[in-house]
Formats: C-alpha cells, sequence, structure tokens
C-alpha cells in the first residue's frame, strides 16, 4: 500500500492523460454527481456530498474538501461501455443492391476514475452478459477492452446503499486496475493506493508516492469497517430465488403496481439491466438505412411485444418480471444475482419503490404463509 | 419512382394554431426530399395549387369544434387512404378542449359582444373521435423528427420508429438529471408519451406532458406522490392534468378526481 498526497493527486490525472486516458470520472452537474468527462482533479466534486432516500436525492456541501466523499449518482459506468444508443451500421444503396458500412473505429481509450465496489461489481455482470459465452458483443467488447478503472473505496455509504448485504463492497477487491482510499485527519489529506493489475502498477510506478507505514492499513481497516456498519438498507437474500419463484401471486406485487408508473427509470439507472432495442430506418429517398441499437426496458410494453401480442400487459407483470429477474432468474441466468445493492433503483424512481422493502414485504409472511394449508 | 406514381400528400387543418403544419415546413432542409417523394397536393398554409384528391397520405392537424368541421372530417377520411393525426388538438382536443370542463355558452357570453353569431359545439374533440384514424403523432407542437421519420416509413412501408414509452426514458438517453428526484420539481415526464427528446427537463423545468399520456400511464400514482412529497394541493394538481391534453382520458380523469 502506498500514499499520495492530496497535493499530488493531479499528477494521477497527468499519468492517465499521458498514457493516451480520456478520464471519465465524478462532477457536479445539475445538481447531481454524475459521471463525465474529467480535465483535471477541478472538475471532481471537491467538498460536495450526497443524501438519498426513495425518490430523493441531494447534493449537499460538506465542512471538509473530499475529492470522493459521496456514493453512486444517478449515471453508471454503462453509459460508456454500451452506450443508449448506438449505430450498428448503415446501408447505402448502391445499383440494383446496397453496400453495408460497419460503424465505430476502435473507441478511445477510458480511465474510469472513481468507480465504487458496487460498481465494479456491475461492471463484472454486465461483462459476463456481453463477452461470456458464446454470443460475445463486439461493441462492448471493444471499448470494455480499453478501459482503465479506478476505484474509491467508500468510507460513507448513504441512505440507499446495500452492498454489504449483496457482498459486493464497501472495499474495491478484485477485477481494478487501481484502487484509492480517501483519508482526511485533521489538516492532512491524502490517499492509500494500491494497484490491481500491470497496467495499475505502471501507472503506480509515475506517481510520487510514500510507503505506507504497519499503523496506517488499520486506519484503513478500521474506516472501511465503519461503513460495512452503516448501510443505509439492507436486504435478505437468504434463498431468494425460491422465495420469488414460490410466490409470483403475492399481494405485494399489486401493491408495487398501484405505485409503480411504469417509467423504466429503475431499469436505466441501474448498472447491470442490460436490454435494448434494435430500431431500423431510413431516409426519405429510400437511398440510405441504418441499424441502431436503444436501451429499452422490460417496464415499456413494446419490449414484450410478440407475434399477436404483448405478453406482459400490467404493471403488475412487469414489475414481478424486473424484480424476480435481478434476484432469481438472473442466477439461473448468468449464475450471479443482477443486482449489485447500489441502490440506484430506490434513489431513481420518482415514486420511491424500493425493492430492499418489496422483498421485505414478500418475505414478512412466509411463515404464516407456511403455516396456513 | 416517377413523378406519376409519387404519392399524394395533402395536409388539412381543424381547430389548431397552425403550429404543427409549421413544423412541417420548418423541416427546411428536409422539405425539399419531402417534395421530391411526395406530391404535396394539398397543403394551402404552403401553396394554393389544389390537386384533387383522393390522396395517398392526409395529414390533420386540429380538433372538432364546430358542426361544420364535423362534416368535413368526414370527407377529408373518404378521400383519404391513410389519414394521419398531428399534434395535441387533432389527437385530444388540444388546449381548446378546456372549455370540455365548463359551458362553453358562458364563454362566449362573456368574450364576444354579439354571442348569437357564434356557432359552436359544447366541446372540442379530438379527430379518432369522429372518424377512424390510421396513425397519430402526439405533442405541442409534433416533432418535426418524428413526422419525417413517419412520412420516411411510409414511403418504405416500414413500421415508424415512434416509442410510446415515458419521457424518462428520453431524460435517461441525453444524460439528464431526474429533477422530480433531484429537486422535488414537479414532473409528468412519468405519464408522458416519449417523443419531444424530454426538452424541459434538459431546461430546467418539469414536464408539462405535452405529447400526452403515455401507454399504461399510471397518473394517480404520480399525483399521490406529488401530493405527499412535492406538497402539491388539489388546484395545483388539476392544472398540470389541465393543459394541451387535458382531454386524453387518463389526464382528463386524473384532473377530475382531484376536483
Ligand atoms: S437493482 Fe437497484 S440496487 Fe440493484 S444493482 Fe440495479 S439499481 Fe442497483
Ligand atoms: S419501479 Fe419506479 S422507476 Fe421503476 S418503472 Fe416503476 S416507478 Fe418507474
Ligand atoms: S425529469 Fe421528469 S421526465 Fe425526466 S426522468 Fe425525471 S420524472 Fe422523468
Amino acid at each position: 500500500m502506498k500514499i499520495l498526497e492530496r497535493n499530488n493527486f493531479h499528477r494521477l490525472f497527468d499519468v492517465l492523460k499521458e498514457s493516451g486516458f480520456d478520464i471519465i470520472g465524478p462532477t457536479l452537474q445539475d445538481q447531481a454527481i454524475v459521471y463525465d468527462h474529467l480535465e483535471g482533479v477541478e472538475d471532481l466534486p471537491e467538498g460536495w456530498t450526497d443524501e438519498q432516500a426513495p425518490g430523493k436525492y441531494r447534493v449537499k456541501k460538506r465542512n471538509d474538501k473530499a475529492l470522493f466523499g459521496y456514493v453512486v449518482g444517478p449515471t453508471s459506468w454503462k453509459k460508456f461501455l454500451y452506450p443508449p444508443r448506438q449505430k450498428l451500421w448503415s446501408a447505402q444503396k448502391a445499383g440494383s443492391g446496397f453496400e453495408v458500412a460497419a460503424e465505430e473505429g476502435v473507441p478511445q481509450k477510458m480511465a474510469f476514475l472513481g468507480v465504487r465496489s458496487c460498481e465494479l461489481a456491475a461492471i463484472a455482470v454486465q461483462d459476463k452478459i456481453f463477452c461470456g459465452g458464446s454470443f460475445v458483443d463486439p461493441h462492448y467488447k471493444k471499448r470494455r477492452e480499453n478501459v482503465f478503472l479506478a476505484a474509491v473505496n467508500c468510507a460513507e455509504p448513504k441512505g440507499t446503499c446495500f452492498c454489504v448485504s449483496m457482498n459486493t463492497g464497501p472495499r474495491a477487491l478484485g477485477g481494478l486496475d487501481l484502487s484509492l482510499t480517501e483519508m482526511i485527519e485533521g489538516e492532512r489529506h491524502y490517499f492509500f493506493l494500491r494497484s490491481g493489475s500491470a497496467e495499475g502498477e505502471k501507472v503506480l510506478s509515475r506517481l510520487p508516492l510514500k510507503d505506507a507505514e504497519g499503523g496506517q492499513q488499520k486506519k484503513e481497516d478500521a474506516l472501511l469497517e465503519e461503513a460495512r456498519r452503516h448501510m443505509g438498507r439492507a436486504m435478505d437474500t437468504r434463498d431468494i430465488k425460491r422465495l420469488l419463484y414460490d410466490n409470483p401471486d403475492h399481494p405485494q406485487w399489486d401493491k408495487a403496481a398501484e405505485r409503480c408508473l411504469s417509467c423504466a427509470n429503475c431499469t436505466m439507472a441501474c448498472p447491470t439491466c442490460f436490454c435494448s432495442t434494435v430500431e431500423d430506418v431510413s431516409d426519405l429517398t429510400g437511398e440510405h438505412a441504418e441499424r441502431w441499437r436503444k436501451w429499452d426496458s422490460c417496464f415499456s410494453l413494446e419490449f414484450s411485444y410478440i407475434h399477436g401480442g404483448n405478453v406482459r400487459q400490467s404493471t403488475k407483470g412487469r414489475y414481478r418480471q424486473w424484480m424476480t429477474h435481478k434476484l432469481a432468474s438472473w442466477q439461473d441466468q448468468f449464475g450471479t444475482s443482477g443486482c449489485v445493492g447500489c441502490g440506484r433503483c430506490i434513489s431513481w424512481c420518482p415514486a420511491g419503490i424500493d425493492i430492499t422493502e418489496e422483498v421485505k414485504a414478500i418475505r414478512a409472511d412466509q411463515p404464516a404463509r407456511a403455516e396456513s394449508p | 419512382m416517377s413523378v406519376a406514381t409519387k404519392p399524394k400528400l395533402a395536409v388539412y387543418k381543424f381547430a389548431s394554431c397552425d403550429g404543427c403544419q409549421l413544423s412541417l415546413l420548418d423541416c427546411e432542409d428536409e422539405l425539399l426530399a419531402v417534395a421530391g417523394e411526395v406530391e404535396i397536393a394539398n397543403f394551402p398554409e404552403a401553396s394554393r395549387a389544389v390537386a384533387p384528391g383522393p390522396y395517398d397520405v392526409s395529414l390533420v392537424e386540429g380538433s372538432i369544434t364546430t358542426a361544420h368541421d364535423a362534416e368535413r372530417i368526414q370527407q377529408v377520411r373518404k378521400e383519404s387512404r391513410v389519414v394521419v393525426t398531428i399534434g395535441a388538438c387533432a389527437t385530444a382536443g388540444g388546449i381548446q378542449a378546456l372549455r370540455n370542463f365548463k359551458d362553453v355558452r358562458e364563454f362566449i357570453s362573456l368574450v364576444y359582444a354579439r354571442p348569437e353569431y357564434i356557432q359552436t359545439l359544447a366541446t372540442s374533440t379530438a379527430i379518432a373521435d369522429h372518424i377512424p384514424v390510421d396513425f397519430e403523432l402526439r405533442g405541442c407542437p409534433i416533432n418535426k423528427y418524428q413526422l419525417i421519420e413517419l412520412i420516411s416509413a411510409l414511403l418504405r412501408g416500414r413500421k415508424p420508429n415512434i416509442p410510446k414509452h415515458s419521457v424518462c426514458m428520453e431524460c435517461k438517453f441525453r444524460g439528464t438529471v431526474c429533477m422530480t428526484v433531484a429537486r422535488g420539481t414537479m414532473c409528468l415526464g412519468p405519464v408522458t408519451q416519449a417523443g419531444c427528446g424530454a426538452i424541459c427537463p434538459s431546461f430546467d423545468r418539469g414536464c408539462y406532458g405535452c405529447f400526452g399520456p403515455k401507454e399504461t400511464p399510471n397518473t394517480s400514482s404520480l399525483s399521490a406522490w406529488l401530493k405527499d412529497n412535492g406538497d402539491k394541493r388539489p388546484d395545483e394538481l388539476v392544472r398540470a392534468f389541465r393543459g394541451f391534453n387535458a382531454w386524453a382520458d387518463a389526464f382528463r380523469k386524473e384532473s377530475e378526481a382531484h376536483e
């Protein structure tokens, strides 16, 4: 473990830029901390934090100058690995046929700065979906291969975080190039740094670092242990597959459907949701056609339209599909949970529907149900 | 395609402000291409030359507010293969449908010096309440890219890409931070059909619902949330749902629920 002083932090930006990376990370925009392109340290939300609750997110000033003193916001990294709208190819009329032009050269190398542990887990989930198995998505893969992941350990979880329940945090462990822990002790402001890959090692080697002393490891451990104990929410995941598979008619689904707007904000904000639709467009002359891929959602009717109609007409059916997929059938499909406990679907649901409360409500009457014939 | 076989397009106006027709004229760059592909046979806003029907596609703007128009729209249907209604007036009755909630005679007596000269129906209604409609383009006004998309699709006989999902999805596509969540702003986006590209939230305004109710709009849930968390009074909720699409079923019922 190494130490980088706050006043040398800009060197990390320099080194990443010199290595040819487009740096993407947290920045304050429109009263939220979003992920966008960063020029330097000054673009980070220094001295800002967030407060989160179901359907509610507010940014607030901190009383220190922390650079990473908040948790995850409305954006997730999937925006950069799997853009909301992507042209797959285009075609131009040529004689009696047409010529196809593939889209996208090699995208620029990106460095994601400030990735949280739940987000590392989410990227791993999407890696599996897009790059695992026999069907590899070339568009995702091309971007993913060129990404440098600089993670930040979470010291202050917020109201909708539950990574501990999902076993994904708050400490960033695997699948990263570099990890940081921000330390503020009175006037002293510094970062613990670790590398997690050869590429990370290379970056570290170019930074003005000091060795951490023995006692300092303990400070970091204590900080992250404290974070573990301050999760905003919890989800009991014991036997969750059975719980949901056994309860497709639980009255709680009706209650959720009464509130659910089927607006799809949850799926758009979720870092693991990966569904898309493909649109073919032609221009007025009919000389030029394009194929686009766009994010779609199990909450939109057209998404589950098959010949003859939509298979999930009711909002109840759609909400149940979403949550059951996230927490149960995802495990059968990809061997992992589809939920990493980031809390985005809770905070960014305009109706304030809380996946952890829904699970709790379904679980609540289980023993009673088991007893009744 | 030879000139003789170019599809014939007509544009009709009923009770409306002309804004949607202007969206067509506003296509500028694309307008030449449109003119190249279709014969604009009847479009008084653009040209006085009128070619007789029947027409392949008729774009209908405006709502039905007079007995005369109620008859005229029947004629439009008869001479059009495809009828596309454009804009909130044609698809939902428009802002003038606010009269439907009151007694129109009272308005007339207040506004006009000689009320007996005014012949009008008690209500302003959507075109689809009078004739079968093949496709509707929502919005106040319509989005010109949706219009071009629709015409391009009709020309090639393909399905137009006109989604019926929420405005929220457009916010997320463009990366706009949700105003409801991040500021507590009243926004109709979760119950409103996409199509504008989520313009208002990107300019610090909640969605006004110009594109009317989306598929499966849960207006009562949104109202409950606005009441409990946004401190909205019932009269504010009535006003929120009584905009350009006040007479669209879901919005009408929701506003009436708070009266
Ligand atoms: S389901 Fe919700 S909490 Fe779980 S990963 Fe998705 S957005 Fe985060
Ligand atoms: S759960 Fe919330 S965010 Fe998701 S579709 Fe329903 S109302 Fe929208
Ligand atoms: S700002 Fe409005 S339209 Fe956009 S996501 Fe929020 S509620 Fe939906």
